[in-house]
């Protein structure tokens, strides 16, 4: 049963490689192929999943060695997997929420001329991510990571020919590579400490390590989760990432790949319990995002730039919990998963919307669209109970619960802490409400486009409406599921390790407390986008709004501290290089191009004097051997 | 009375005790050779092609049968022994670089047996990239109607099987006699191999009679070099040179004048290792390669490329490593400077190369040095890393040679390298294919060129030869450029309204290229066990 582990990566990775190198004769099936072969993975994962549930607790967790890729003295370079609770768990979001995703993008792509590489994108992303949270040491994790950082590179930019999605492509990937930067001096790191990348000998051996080493680590660590999880200060690229089909911002940019700077930090647990200042700079890191997040989100008129920041802000949750140990890493994962499932549906209620109204994001050209697409309004309106928290949907038992951890960290600290996740929570709740009022509700603002069409707001396909409602289904009860006996608790302390935090306030009081900053936070954005009219040109704002339109001037912050002082340190090296380096290197092409001008004349085509080198060389050969035994 | 002392003065002649299954390997490929030879004589002309052609895979395949049956029943490790009166070892690196010679030849059969690349004779008949009559003088009457007439040189197929059977002999020879015996068995039917080219015969021939001359003043080295040594030790038995060298063997009266002279054992061993530098193409004695490659028909080249080196290579390790280890401080520094030599000589002077096949040759230069590297480590892990370096290297040169026998104009095969432009623009499956070969030659990881240099690298730093490490690390370095430069030419050059066309291959020269490229990324993803095998195989009977 356990060998079937590979066959979850192989499958994804089976279905990129034929589509995209199947050529055209797959563009007709090729859609139905890619997404069939998640839907298989998702299988193998279920299968697995059951398996492991068969087992108990102690037996869950899986190795399995593949094969040893560099086999040498010193440095063995596995390719190994593991599955355990916490690899189950993402294994099955990933294929689970992939596979609707798959599902939908059939619909949301039927025109797109290049279905088939889209899919095949998709496919590359699943195996890569697959790869990243399967693996049993930190190399191939790696080689994930980067997978997962290839896929979305190429899916951010699939429609290359908009200016804008190429920028944006390329400026996601490169704000990742600072993060992998982090990820490889990590692992380098590891390696020179432990002598190996495995998790197993890497976690038993952390104890030994001394505090500095330790802390490195953790930073290190904490940088790579910033890149690929958008959080502060690596955040920049993804809000420009939803320039992407929105199928790629459901899955890659809500649901999955982001969270890997979460699962980074989970799988690293036993490093981080041990780095305290590396524990500090990650709640520090959660707290600024989660609010920096969720205060561009209340700015933005795109629709998925509004969803976008909610991201950014609800992995700040995650982030904040994973920092604050052993209390929190169940809540992280937890939170994680809840918020796969409903930050997945809105994304794709989203795309709907979109579909129906020719492609438009401004959400101030939306309004009164309940009427035209029920079930879009119906599901997205789930997913937005669900994502500010609303009692008994999933998003209020995962967040309530970091909320808890959080003041549960003690002392200053964790009221300061707690204070950061109340006050997101009602900002959330504003807005997700005003993305909910000036979509769903109010007149309607639609204009006709550039080319004149006026929009004709439609419900969506069946493949598309299916996915969502399977999502909906998850925002609202999977959290009640986990929360029943404590199932989530139980299924992932053996893994994460879990105690309980020593909250001030009682498990009661903080829930009166969110649900009072829920409604307040509600209510506030009622009075402002619900009780009067739109305005169809945003108004000027307050100096926050402002700032909070331009991303909280992190671009701007990007360009002047590092865009100009990186071109004056450019500047610098190139007139450095000019002046001496330059010199060296081309002097030694030169010379080796120079040099091998010059032997070449040897080669002459003469017979001759190819014998005489021989014997010339016969004879150095013979004098050096008898000399060698002279001195 | 007198005929009695005579009787016992001559020492009974026993018949010598041949072990005929473990020969057998060579036995098919030359038995093969012979009935191709046959088949020349009596199979009518239009069979030949199919019959020649289904001997030699035959032979081939049976021969890689009984390779892997004697590799499997333990004469790789435990059964490993001398056979044919101890002429010939049949050990694991015998077998492990036999099995790869026959593979390697195989696929060169299929290559050679390619009739879609040229065009039709006049009588429409498909022909192959051999001349059709040998002994037409170029430009003559005689060759134009050769040609129109579509006849062909079946007897390439005989050749080869000599040829391959040479090699399989020359790395398992275990006295110097079989040794010499072998090379030159293998040599005289390549030098006739190069001069059949269908095109550019003039080039072809002069390209023959260079390799031709050159190899028959090195087997004099070669056989001075026997010679030499036999008189320091007074046997040719590799195990028996090393008991003289170590002090380990009684020494016959007779022989005490010379036993103890070690200037004769060290230039013997000089001139051998001339003999053996030379067919592998170590600088200074590489000059020839150039030249042969270039004239040679193309995959005449990949064949010889490939296959010549693995079995020059496991000659010259087993010379080294079974008769003279003894000696290893003093041909250990010498190989040094050949190493360093050949490696950087290699690099630089392919960097302004202009002809593909010409640069393929630098190219094999240069890795004839990183193998050196791993000779020198002198022990098994050496031995195993330059087998897997072997197996890898071959297949990856056979794959690119085929490549260049695909990038066609009206002249044949168009292999200067500004031809070449924007070739992935038209057939970017091709280009992509020729891309993964050269960056297996650079040594880029996930292909088998970074795993067999690593191997090598690895074993000669444990064996204290860092600075050979730093010297080949720089040269692949300098390498990598123009490997990556053709990449470059063939991606990012716009492609010439003149340029040459891809043809399309029959499947031969298709399964060629293919096989290359998957043991290539094989040996690059996942080589543990084929490293795991070279390792296991990694040591000399004596």
């Amino acid at each position: 049963m356990d060998n079937l582990i590979p066959v979850l990566v192989a499958v994804p990775l089976l279905g990129a490689a034929l589509l995209l190198c199947g050529g055209r004769r797959l563009d007709r099936v090729g859609h139905w192929l890619g997404t069939l072969l998640a839907f298989a993975s998702f299988g193998v994962g279920l299968a697995l999943f059951f398996s492991m549930l068969g087992r108990s607790a102690a037996d869950r967790p899986v190795h399995l060695n593949l094969y040893t890729w560099i086999p040498v003295n010193g440095f063995q370079a596995e390719v190994g997997f593991q599955l355990d609770q916490l690899s189950m768990t993402f294994v099955l979001l990933i294929t689970g929420v992939g596979s609707l995703i798959h599902l939908y993008s059939i619909g949301y792509m039927a025109h797109d001329e290049k279905r088939r590489k889209f899919f095949g994108f998709l496919n590359l992303f699943l195996a890569a991510m697959l790869l990243l949270v399967l693996a049993d040491n930190y190399l191939l994790l790696y080689v994930g990571w980067e997978g997962v950082g290839l896929a979305s590179y190429l899916l951010i930019g699939f429609w290359q020919h908009k200016p804008s999605a190429a920028t944006a492509a390329k400026k996601a990937f490169l704000v990742n590579r600072v993060g992998d930067v982090g990820l490889s001096i990590a692992v380098m790191l590891m390696f020179t400490t432990f002598g190996t990348f495995a998790f197993t000998p890497v976690f038993a051996d952390a104890p030994k390590a001394t505090q500095a080493t330790l802390t490195g680590i953790g930073l290190m660590l904490l940088l790579a989760a910033c890149g690929k999880s958008a959080q502060v200060p690596l955040q920049s690229w993804l809000g420009d990432a939803m320039e992407g089909p929105t199928p790629v911002s459901a899955l890659i940019h809500a649901a999955t790949m982001v969270t890997a700077g979460v699962y980074l930090i989970t799988r690293s647990s036993a490093i981080f319990n041990l780095a305290p200042t590396a524990q500090l700079a990650t709640v520090v890191v959660g707290a600024v995002t989660l609010l920096f997040g969720a205060i561009v989100g209340c700015a933005k008129d795109d629709i998925k730039k509004a969803l976008a920041g909610s991201t950014m802000s609800q992995i700040g949750y995650m982030v904040l919990a994973a920092g604050l140990g052993p209390i929190g890493y169940v809540f992280a994962i937890m939170h994680l998963v809840t918020h796969g499932f409903f930050k997945a549906g809105l994304f794709l209620g989203a795309g709907s919307v979109m579909h129906g109204m020719n492609d438009e994001v401004d959400m101030r050209k939306y309004g009164g669209l309940r009427k035209y697409m029920p079930l879009t309004f119906v599901t997205f309106g789930l997913g937005y109970l669900a994502i500010i928290g609303f009692p008994g949907l999933s998003g209020f038992f995962s967040k309530d619960k970091i909320i808890e951890a959080a003041f549960g960290h003690g002392g200053t600290e964790g009221w300061i802490l707690g204070t950061c996740t109340l006050v997101g929570a009602a900002v959330t709740a504003f807005y997700m409400t005003r993305v909910m009022l000036m979509t769903f509700f109010g007149e309607k603002r639609w204009v006709p486009d550039a080319d004149g069409h006026e929009p004709h707001p439609h419900e969506s396909p069946a493949v598309m409406g299916a996915p969502m409602v399977i999502l909906a289904f998850g925002s609202v009860f999977l959290g009640g599921l986990f929360s029943i006996n404590s199932s989530f608790v139980h299924w992932l302390s053996p893994v994460t390790g879990y105690q309980e935090g020593h909250s001030p306030l009682s498990t009661t009081t903080v829930t009166a407390c969110t649900t009072v900053v829920l409604l307040l936070g509600v209510g506030v954005a009622w009075m402002m986008y619900g009780r009067k009219p739109v305005p169809a040109v945003p108004p000027l704002g307050s100096l926050l709004t402002r700032a909070a339109r331009r991303d909280l001037l992190q671009d701007d912050f990007n360009h002047v501290v590092l865009v100009s002082g990186g071109s004056h340190l450019t500047r610098f090296l190139v007139y450095l290089e000019g002046k001496g380096l330059d010199g060296l290197v081309n002097g030694i092409a030169a010379l080796i191009g120079g040099t091998s001008g010059r032997v070449r004349k040897v080669q002459n085509g003469y017979v001759r004097s190819y014998a005489l080198s021989m014997f010339g060389g016969a004879l150095v050969l013979a004098a050096t051997t008898l000399l060698m035994r002279a001195v | 009375m007198t005929g009695m002392t005579l009787a016992a003065a001559i020492p009974p002649i026993s018949a010598p005790h041949i072990e005929y299954l473990q020969l057998s390997p060579m036995l098919a490929v030359f038995g093969a050779a012979l009935v191709g030879i046959l088949a020349e004589a009596f199979v009518p002309r239009r069979h030949r092609y199919t019959t020649q052609i289904g001997i030699a895979l035959a032979g081939l395949a049976a021969s890689f049968g009984l390779i892997l049956y004697l590799a499997v029943d333990g004469y790789a490790t435990n059964k490993a022994d001398l056979a044919a009166m101890g002429a010939v070892a049949v050990d694991g690196p015998s077998l492990f670089l036999q099995g790869v010679i026959t593979l390697v030849a195989v696929v060169a059969v299929l290559q050679f047996a390619e009739r879609r690349l040229e065009p039709r004779s006049g009588t429409g008949a498909a022909v192959d990239a051999f001349a059709p009559e040998a002994a037409a003088v170029p430009g003559s009457d005689a060759e134009r109607r050769a040609a129109t007439s579509g006849h062909a040189t079946t007897e390439i197929y005989p050749l080869t099987m000599f040829a391959v059977g040479g090699m399989l002999l020359f790395p398992a020879a275990s006295d110097l006699l079989t040794m010499f015996v072998a090379l030159e068995v293998f040599s005289l039917p390549l030098y006739l191999l190069c001069a059949l080219a269908r095109r550019r015969r003039l080039l072809s021939q002069e390209a023959a009679v260079k390799y031709f001359l050159l190899g028959a003043f090195s087997s004099a080295f070669f056989l001075f070099g026997l010679a030499l040594v036999y008189g320091y030790a007074g046997s040719v038995q590799l195990s028996r040179i090393a008991d003289v060298v170590e002090g380990k063997a009684t020494i016959t009266p007779a022989l005490a004048q010379t036993t103890g002279n070690d200037v004769l054992l060290l230039i013997g061993l000089a001139m051998l290792g001339v003999g053996l530098l030379f067919k592998v193409g170590a600088v200074p004695f590489h000059m020839w390669t150039p030249d042969v490659y270039q004239g040679a028909p193309t995959p005449v080249t990949g064949f010889m490329a490939s296959a010549t080196k693995v079995a020059a290579f496991g000659a010259m390790l087993r010379l080294l490593y079974v008769a003279f280890p003894g000696l290893s401080w003093d041909w250990r520094p010498v190989l040094w400077g050949v190493a360093i030599l050949t490696m950087v000589a290699g690099a630089i002077i392919a960097v302004t190369q202009t002809d593909v096949k010409r640069l393929l040759a630098y190219s094999s230069v240069a890795h004839a040095g990183f193998i050196l590297t791993g000779v020198i480590a002198l022990d098994r892990s050496g031995l195993g890393a330059v087998m897997f370096y072997l197996a890898a290297y071959s297949f990856v040169t056979l794959g690119a040679f085929a490549v260049v026998t695909l990038v066609r104009d009206a002249d044949g095969e168009a292999t200067h390298l500004s031809r070449w432009a924007g070739l992935g623009r038209r057939s970017p499956l091709l280009a992509a294919v020729f891309a993964l070969f050269l960056l297996a030659f650079a040594g880029i990881p996930l292909t088998s060129g970074f795993t067999g240099k690593f191997a090598v690298f690895q074993a000669a730093s444990g064996s204290g030869a860092t600075a050979l490490v730093i010297v080949g690390v720089l040269s692949s370095a300098v390498a990598a450029f123009f490997y990556i430069r053709v990449i470059v030419l063939m991606f990012f050059s716009d492609p010439r309204a003149d340029g040459p066309t891809v043809a399309v291959p029959s499947p031969l020269t298709g399964a060629a290229i293919g096989l290359g490229a998957v043991v290539t990324v094989v040996l690059g993803v996942a080589p543990e066990y084929f490293l795991h095998l070279a390792n296991q195989a990694s040591l000399f009977v004596r």
